[in-house]
Parts: structure tokens; sequence; C-alpha cells
């Protein structure tokens, strides 16, 4: 028996050595195959774009494909509620948005919580800024708060949707300011910046973002701690007076069930993607702003502080009660 | 680069190859219910980024307008429009199909969708700066009215049983509201559905609404699905060619029409093809035999939506500003390659980039002439000749799979079939599936429009003045009162007339 007892033993021991041993040449060797970016937009849109600039890069740094598949609905809610349904290997990823994933489960059931999103990186955002045509009569900030008091609840901003950056950018700026401001929602940034070149509306609440892409536009002021690489002649608006930045935030979410090491070696990819030189001009160069907070402390940190921000403006802003 | 060089580049053997390869995978996916050009761009886009950005151009370009036109097929041999923008086309197109016309209809789609697609092409490449102020001028208001002038067509589409197609409508628009609202982010009658929170898909509802009850019908009853003719009659080409040079100003007024709703970014396909069809009809002589097989409708239709390809890359390489959801994708395949869009596009250093994929979208439309009629005759002939029991399950499976592809979303699924079900009971009690898709797709242009259009008024201080003032709108306005009240002004001046009893084929 005493042989028996052995054997068994010694078997333990190599299905436990075998078992860890596969599960540490598992992450090491991760990813094995292409990973699927799951997009909670249609295809086209902002998050999509910064979805298809990491692509060549992440192909080129760890050899595999990144995917992007689309699971529009809701304004994201139907893919955020089905997040942790995925199953959780690491090769299913998502990308996740700020203020989005606070605000809906704030102001209705929509089948998830801010809670049950475990975002693995928030990589980058999309600071807030006024936008209006090139040959707007507004020059400045100033100029257009000026004729704001002047025209109580005539000036017009477009912007993309309710509930989001832009319109809670508008609210918290109306009461810096103490104007009064009527806003205009679009279905996105493309109809809301079209609606600014059309002379539909004075100005837009749109992004940083928006000037490189839509020639013909210029930014009075964005919502940063200081100025945008790309525009060193756009002043924030802290400097002038007005204690506001904010923007749409963009990450990287898993299932709740994927392994905590798969989600640090994903955070570890992304933050490598994220410092390289090339990225960052081509991000920039496009308007965004780069951001590192991943996952651990520095990203519970960062949304800690952010849902605070978030919950704080909206309240204000009479979107969540 | 000038003129000659730019299309001497184009047709280069690599470019033909791509453009040809781009037109056959298009029009097959276009063909399949729910698998639309936005996808399958979207998934090619990594493809492009080793390409030089002329040749990703002409190659999603030909994919582009492959899948506009193989959306007719399924229009004409299943009544399922494969995309929003053929919806018009399965007014007559079915029709004629049933009547064992098939063979015609597509082979006119066919040669209407070259030359719309030419047609486009052409204002792209010799007005496009000029033009793309067209889309900066639509405000929401417009958009509003336009999509009005398309719900207008409900009383067209109707005839005879007026109230009930208005009931369908209604059905329609209220459909839309479900879910999250696009602008004021509301969420509205989900009755605490998860699964409604995503508000019902067009293209699903469109799949199940015309699809479904085909696929019952096939199944309840023993007549074969569609008529076949006994002799083999090829292409019918030189037919084709013959009614469309009889009806040359038809294609031309439409191409036109497709043209210039492809470069409103708010309005898209399903609007160009449904104006330009209001219109054909309107004008027509044959106006009473619309909706019952007449192949101007699917010429009017199918050149329209074709020529919204070249009208819809006008913004987006003039102004940023995506003119249709391809197009939004193709943008950001730009954006990755490090190309600045805007006029400069047209006349600068990169100026060789436009006009070598111009040239190629050319060289792409024409290549669809050849292998759309290939591959529509094999299409064609695998609908009347496969046996029921294939036909029903291949395409049931077809579209359930087309429905999931577009969110990636099961419950999408269950809707289609859901409303399937109800389309095929309501259609049994003369309530059509046209009225309801009108309202469904029209009524949320509309909606945004009127919520925009009301806010900036109020803020301007007029809200009358906003919907009414403003003279784009009196001219859409004016071509909404025309096309309500014409058929009674007809009718009178047609009592007077001799009735036509003629019918061409």
């Amino acid at each position: 028996m005493k042989t028996f007892g052995k054997i068994v033993l010694t078997a333990a021991a190599a299905v436990v050595a075998v078992t860890f041993g596969l599960t540490a040449t598992a992450v090491a060797e991760f990813p094995e195959k292409a990973i699927n970016y799951v997009i909670a937009f249609k295809p086209g849109g902002e998050s999509d774009i910064t979805g298809r600039f990491q692509q060549p890069f992440f192909k080129k740094k760890f050899g595999q494909d990144l995917v992007m598949s689309y699971k529009d609905g809701g304004g994201g809610a139907v893919a955020w509620a089905q997040l942790n349904t995925i199953s959780g290997d690491g090769y299913t990823i998502m990308g996740t948005n700020l203020p989005h994933i606070v605000i809906q489960p704030a102001q209705k059931a929509v089948g998830y919580t801010t809670g049950d999103i475990t975002n693995v990186y928030m990589f980058h955002y999309t600071p807030d800024a006024i936008v209006v045509k090139d040959d707007s009569p507004f020059k400045t900030v100033k100029d257009l708060i000026d004729y704001a008091k002047k025209n109580p609840g005539k000036v017009t901003f477009s912007g993309s949707g309710k509930g989001t950056a832009n319109h809670l950018a508008q609210v918290t700026f109306d009461r810096l300011a103490g104007i009064k401001t009527a806003y205009v929602a679009f279905a996105g940034t493309a109809p809301s910046t079209t609606a600014v070149l059309g002379g539909q509306v004075v100005a837009s609440w749109g992004y940083t973002t928006v000037p490189p892409s839509y020639p013909g536009t210029r930014m009075l002021a964005v919502a940063m701690e200081k100025r945008h690489p790309k525009f060193r002649d756009v002043p924030t608006f802290k400097e002038l007076g007005f204690d506001l930045v904010s923007g749409a935030y963009r990450g990287i979410a898993v299932p709740k069930s994927t392994p905590e090491a798969i989600r640090k070696k994903l955070a570890k990819m992304i933050d490598e993607i994220n410092h390289d030189p090339a990225f960052i001009k081509q991000m920039e160069d496009n308007g965004f702003a780069m951001l590192n907070a991943p996952y651990g402390p520095e990203l519970d940190k960062f949304m800690a502080k952010i849902k605070k921000d978030i919950i704080t403006s909206a309240k204000e802003a009479g979107i969540i009660k | 680069m000038h003129g000659i060089d730019y299309v001497l580049e184009a047709i280069s053997f690599y470019h033909i190859s791509i453009a040809l390869a781009g037109v056959a995978a298009g029009t097959v996916i276009g063909a399949l219910p729910g698998l639309t050009a936005t996808m399958a761009i979207a998934v090619l886009v990594p493809l492009t980024f080793s390409m030089k950005p002329a040749s990703a151009l002409i190659l999603m370009g030909a994919i582009y307008t492959g899948a506009i036109y193989g959306g007719a097929y399924s229009a004409i041999l299943l009544k399922t429009p494969g995309t929003p923008s053929a919806i018009a086309t399965t007014f007559d197109g079915y029709p004629m199909a049933k009547r064992g016309d098939g063979d015609l209809a597509v082979t006119l789609a066919c040669t209407s969708s070259v030359l719309g697609g030419l047609i486009g092409a052409g204002f792209l490449l010799g007005l496009a700066p000029p033009l793309a102020k067209i889309a900066l001028a639509f405000g929401p208001v417009e958009y509003f009215w336009l999509a009005i002038f398309g719900l207008s067509l409900i009383s067209a589409l109707s005839e005879g049983h007026m109230v009930k197609g208005l009931i369908g409508g209604c059905f329609g628009m209220l459909l839309t509201t479900i879910g999250v609202a696009e602008v004021s982010a509301d969420i509205r009658y989900t009755f605490g559905s998860q699964t409604l929170i995503g508000g019902i898909e067009p293209v699903s509802a469109l799949i199940g609404l015309y699809c479904i009850p085909v696929l019952i019908d096939l199944v309840a009853t023993p007549a074969r699905h569609l008529k076949v003719s006994s002799e083999s009659r090829g292409f019918r080409l030189r037919e084709a060619l013959a009614l469309s040079w009889r009806h040359k100003f038809n294609l031309i007024r439409s191409s036109v029409i497709g043209t210039i709703v492809g470069i409103l970014p708010g309005a898209g396909g399903s609007i160009a093809g449904l104006v330009a069809y209001s219109e054909a009809r309107r004008s027509s002589r044959r106006t009473d035999y619309f909706g019952t097989g007449e192949p101007e409708g699917v010429m009017a239709s199918e050149s329209a939506n074709n020529a919204t390809v070249g009208g819809g890359f006008i913004p987006t390489l003039v102004l940023g500003i995506p003119g249709t959801p391809p197009d939004a994708v193709i943008l950001g395949a730009l954006l990755v390659q490090g190309i600045r869009t805007g006029p400069n596009l047209f006349v600068g250093d990169e100026s060789s980039i436009v006009y070598v994929f111009i040239a190629g979208l050319f060289v792409a439309t024409l290549l669809m002439l050849p292998t759309g009629l290939l591959i529509g005759r094999y299409a064609y002939r695998f609908i009347i000749n496969v046996p029921k029991a294939v036909l029903v399950p291949t395409v049931a499976f077809m579209t359930i799979i087309g429905t999931y592809a577009i969110r990636n979303n099961m419950s999408d699924v269950v809707i289609m079939i859901l409303l399937g079900a109800i389309g095929w009971i309501l259609d049994r009690y003369g309530f059509k599936p046209s009225p309801i898709v009108l309202g469904l797709i029209l009524s949320r242009i509309a909606e945004q429009g009127f919520v925009q259009g009301w806010t900036i008024g109020k803020a301007r201080g007029n809200v009358v003045a906003e919907f009414f003032a403003r003279p784009i709108s009196l001219g859409i306005i004016a071509f909404i009162c025309v096309s309500m009240f014409y058929p009674i002004i007809a009718r009178r001046w047609k009592l007077k007339e001799e009735p036509q009893n003629a019918r061409e084929t």
C-alpha cells in the first residue's frame, strides 16, 4: 500500500505541477490567438476609430490580431449589460466609455451597474471644448459669454447626445459663467459638428478631436488641466478662471470571470502601446489626450475620483436625482 | 500626375483585380439580408492598413458599390430588402419576379445601378467641393420635412386602403420609440425589459416584416415561389437596355436625386430610393401600374441608391463628414492612414489619391455590369429552380445569421421572428409591410429633426418660423403637397382622357 500511496501522491503532485505550470505558461504566452475587441457602438464612431489606431500597434508588438466587432444598442448599455456573460479567457475584451458607464446605471435600470464593469485600463480621453466655425464672430470665450449675457437663452450649442460629456460640460459651464444657453442634442459628434458648420447653431460643445477631423472649425477653449500639445494657442478653461476639466474617457474592460493574471497581462500590453512614441504622436495629432490608468491601485484611484466628479455634475445638471 | 495618369494607375492590373474582387464580394454580401456594406468594410479595414491609400479606397469603394447593388437580389427575388436602400426596389421588383420577369428585373437592377453609380461618381469627380455645401445647408428642420416627404409615400403605397396604410405607418412609428431615444437618451416603452433597451434594429425589422411572411406563405401554399417561364431567355439584356433608353429621363432624374440625397449625411439610401421612386411614379404616364411590377419603379430605386455611393463620398472627402454609414468606416480607415480630408485633398499634394480613387470607382462601377449580370443570373436560377424544401430552410437560416450579424445580438433575432409573425397576421387583414417599415425607418429621422428644430426655434424665439420660413423647407413642403394631392388632381384629369389599358413589360 505504501507504493500505491506514493504513486497517488506523485500523480497528484504532477497534476498540480502541470496545472500551475500550464497556467503560468498560458499567461506568459497569452495571447496565442486573435483577440476579439467588442465596441459597444456602431462601426465608424469615435470608439471604433481609436480601436483602429491601436490595431496595427497591437499586431506589431504581440503578433496577434485585434479583431473588432460591434454590439451597438441603447447607447452602449446593451453590450455592457452582456459583458459578464462572455467567457473570461482574455480573448474577448470590450471598450468602455465614461461618463456612460457611470451615468446610465445611475439614471435607470439598464441591466448593469458601474461595479459590474471590470476595467483593466483607461487609455485616453477626448477633452470637452467649445467649437465654432472659422469665420464665427466669437474669437474668445469672453466674446461668447458677453453675447450670451445680452441674449439669455438665445445661444444654441449643439452636442453629442444627452447625459454625455458634452451635455455635462454645457450645464457646468453655464453655471460657472452665470449664463443660460440652449443645448441641442445630436446623434453623435459628426452631426453635431455639421450643425455648427452649417450655421444651424451658434457653437458646439464638442471635443478636441473636432478641429483635426473637420476642416473649417476652431476651438475657443479646452477643458484640460494643461493646454493640448497639438493646440498650443487654445487656452484651457482653467486659465480663464473656470474650473472645468472634463471629457469622454475610454478604456478596456473584461468579463468578471477573467483571471487576475490575464487582467494584469492585458493592462501591461495596452500600457506598452500607450507608451509607444509613434502611437502617442498619432493620437495627439488627431486631437486625443493620453491617459495612463492601468489595472490596480492607479485605476481604482482614477475611477473613484472620476465617478465622484461625474455624479456631482450630473446631479447639478439635473440629469440624475 | 495629370488626367490620363490617374486613369492609367486606376486600370493597373492590381487595381483592376482588387476592384473586381471588391465588387464581387460586395454583391454577394449585399444580397444576403442583414449583411451590410458597413459590416463588410469594417471587417476589411485591417487589410487596408498595408495598402496605399488610393488602393485602400478603391477596394472599399468597390465593396460598397457592389453591396448596394447586391441588395436588389433579395429585394426582387425574396421581397426582402437586404439593406434599407433597397426598400423601394421591392415595390415593383418582387411583383415582376412573381409573374416570371425576375430575370429582367435583376438585369434592369444591374444596368440601372451601373448608370446611377457612374452618375454619382461623375458628380464626385466634377463638382465635389461646391456640392458639399448642400450637406451644410440641410439643418434639423429640413431633415424633418424630408422624412415627412418619405412618409407621404404611404398614401401612394396603400392605394385603396389609405386608412390601413396610415395605421401601419403609425404602428411602425410606435415601434421606433422603443428603447433608448437617440437624442434625448430617455428610455421608452421597454416595460422594464432589458431585451428592449436596444430598441428595434431597423434592418432586422425589415427582414422580419418582409421575409418571414414570404417564408410562411411558401410553406403554407403548394404554389411555386416564382412563376417560371419555359424557355431560357438569357440575361434579357437587350430588353433591359431598350427599357432604359425609353426611360432615360427617369434614370437620370433618379440618379441626380440619389446623388443629392447621398450628400445629405442625415438621410441615407432608403430615402434616396423612396424619393426617386415617388418622383418616377408621379411623373410616369403609368402611375397606376406602380406597385404591380412596373420596371420603371425598379429602375428609379436602383439607380438612385447606387448614386448615393458617389454622392456620399462628397461630404466625406470634402468636409470630413461621413455621408452614409459605410463612409464613416472608410473615414476611420483614412484617419489611420494619416490622410486629412478637406477641400485641400482635391487640390493639394495628396490630390492624386482622390483622383486615382475616383477613376477606380468608375472602373469598379463598370465592372459591376459583367459581375452583376453573372451573379444575378445564378441567384435567379437558384431561387427559381431549387425545391421549396431546400429554399425555405436556406433562406430562414440566412435571415437568422444576417439578423444576428448586425449587432451581434440574439435578442434581435427573437424580435425579428416575432415581428415576422405579426407582419404575416397583419398582412392577412390588409395591413401591408411597406407602410410599417416606412414609419419605422423615417420616424427616427423625423423625431430627431423635430426635437432639434423645436429646441433651436425656441431659443431663437420663433418655432413657427423655424419650421415654415426656411427656403429649403418650403421647397420640400411644396413637394409633399404635390405628392399628396397629385393623385386626386391626376384622377380628375384622367376622367377626361381615355383610360389607358396597355400594359408594358
